[in-house]
């Protein structure tokens, strides 16, 4: 067993230049895998992967935030900060899915959306809006795993679901503790103090009800043994989606909004 | 240069101290000398510059809808403290005490020159009109009212984003509002947005952006990122017009800039377009 491990401690872990991404993934959890392009809007923003797959044998769309694994793939993926039309190219492949009745499976993996002047120009607010508001009533069933981290509405434009999984050293926050720090205390150097009390871990997460499953990791984390890893992540994948496929559709969406409906803490 | 901008409002706002003072207002615009009770007269609208100051959510309701005619929902609610974040609840006493307020958001049914709607109006003396788990129970029960009811929605939206202090919970409130804006929608309701100063971060990336009609007042700010946040991104110095409603008009996402004085009337006359009819024969 080991000893649990501190917010901050996590947090150092998912940024440690090994950690697997969903191009690690992707090759052991899925067979033919067709990449799609494009929101048919504005163009192809590489921080979002998207395509078609099989799940053992049941075709099902992916879509993910895509992190470098060195400098010249982090310059390509703008370290996993997607631009309004990344979340189009991940609405158009998600209604795409809809339509053939394929599941879809979400891979979170983000600081956050880019804070940008082109992203403002774009419409970065209505772009993450409108994934939410359209995930909440797709008519398939919907799993998202949080893979590293999952920061603010930029995460979530991925995160609205049947299910939330996360990674056992996943965080998922509002924003950086850093950020959280600088907002809130005026002194970002407060940052390992905000990630301790902000409750970011899977731990956190399925106390709050935000996330329903942690996936397990390799001891000292998912760079220590990629296949174990992704078998776990195959094994959860397998088992939610033929429970979900399995559900009446309208079922699943009631029970996809009252997942949500149901979060926060107010007094009548 | 925004910050600064708004820290002069907020000092107006709340500077009862000096009585001399309150008798005149300076625009934060154009520094023009106002009395205030011609500027109270224009709802805080400066007649030299067209400035629209920032109303409370009490003085929205009494220029928007028929007087007499709002009736409050979930007014006691009052917000827990989800993740125990220090000093929250006292933070959360002090401004209720000083606004009387009871949170970030007032919602109610109302009429508008008699034709029915719910109507959501957000406080930005409140926490910066933050959205925490109150604003977020508030706003998807009154779209669930007008879901039921078959109601129009207007939200006023004026808000820095989520409520830090309530942590991953309040970015919890963009996914239910926005879902029940979305079955709004799919039952046929019609839902306006009026963004007001200002509408930021995760209330913009949520149901600010979903309205069928997208309104703004002249010159507010709108934009989801921050702009220090961008300055500190791009490293250089964003241009004064950046993120105002003139700005995000010219980008296509905001359909009509409307003044104060004229925005009831706009409300009505786009009720009445959309078959939501006074009840009753207006007097």
């Amino acid at each position: 067993m080991e000893n649990k491990k501190s917010a901050w401690e996590r947090i150092q872990l998912v940024h440690t230049k090994n950690r697997p991404t969903i191009n690690d993934y992707l090759p052991l959890v899925f067979t033919d895998f067709y990449e799609m392009h494009g929101d048919r809007l504005y163009g192809d923003d590489k921080a979002i992967l998207g395509g078609i797959a099989r799940l053992n044998n049941i075709p099902v769309t992916i879509i993910a935030q895509v992190k470098g694994r060195n400098i010249n793939e982090n310059k390509t993926c703008n370290f996993a900060m997607p631009h309004p039309e990344g979340y189009r190219k991940a609405l158009r492949l998600a209604r795409q899915a809809e339509k053939f009745h394929r599941p879809i499976i979400c891979f979170i993996d983000t600081p956050g959306a880019f804070c940008g002047v082109s992203a403002e120009e774009r419409g970065q607010g209505e772009a993450i809006a409108k994934n939410i508001a359209e995930f909440m009533t797709l008519r398939t069933p919907i799993i998202s795993i949080v893979l590293g981290e999952a920061g603010s509405g930029g995460a979530l434009a991925l995160g609205v679901c049947d299910e939330l999984a996360m990674l056992e050293n996943a965080q998922y926050s509002v924003l950086s503790p850093r950020g959280f720090a600088s907002i809130l205390w005026k002194d970002a150097s407060r940052e390992q103090e905000a990630s301790e009390i902000m409750m970011i871990t899977a731990e956190d997460m399925v106390n709050l009800g935000v996330a329903e499953t942690i996936i397990e990791e390799p001891l000292g984390g998912a760079h220590n043994d990629l296949d174990k890893i992704s078998e776990n992540i195959k094994e959860y994948l397998s088992l939610k989606i033929s429970e979900k496929c399995k559900k009446d559709i309208d079922v699943l969406l009631k029970e996809r909004y009252t997942k949500f409906r149901k979060i926060g803490e107010f007094i009548e | 240069m925004f910050e600064d901008f708004f820290n002069v409002v907020k000092k107006r706002f709340n500077d009862n101290s000096d009585e001399e003072e309150k008798e005149t207002f300076k625009c934060p615009r154009c520094q023009t000398n106002i009395l205030m009770e011609r500027y109270e007269e224009l709802h805080r609208v400066c007649p030299n510059c067209n400035y629209h100051g920032r109303l409370s959510a009490k003085e929205r309701i009494e220029i928007t809808v028929d007087k007499g005619s709002f009736r409050e929902l979930d007014s006691g609610m009052t917000s827990g403290n989800p993740i125990d974040f220090p000093e929250y609840s006292e933070k959360q006493e002090a401004i209720r005490a000083k606004t009387g307020l009871k949170d970030s958001v007032v919602t109610g049914t109302a009429l508008i020159k008699g034709s029915p709607a719910v109507v959501g109006v957000m406080d930005s003396r409140y926490m910066m009109g933050s959205m925490g788990s109150v604003a977020g129970e508030k706003i998807t029960r009154a779209f669930e009212y007008a879901t039921e009811n078959s109601l129009p929605v207007i939200m006023f939206t004026a808000s820095g984003g989520a409520r830090m202090q309530e942590g991953i919970v309040s970015l919890m409130q963009m996914a239910k509002t926005s879902g029940a804006v979305k079955l709004h929608s799919d039952n046929g309701g019609l839902y306006i947005t009026v963004m007001t100063d200002p509408t930021t971060g995760g209330v913009t990336a949520s149901f600010a952006s979903l309205g069928d009609i997208i309104i703004a007042e002249p010159k507010v700010l709108i934009g989801f990122a921050g702009r220090r946040v961008i300055e500190g991104t791009i490293k250089q110095k964003l241009p004064d017009d950046f993120q105002l409603a003139e700005f995000q008009h010219e980008k296509g996402f905001v359909d009509m800039i409307v003044e104060r004085r004229k925005m009831r009337s706009a409300l009505s006359h786009l009720l009445k377009l959309h078959g939501y009819c006074p009840q009753e024969k207006e007097v």
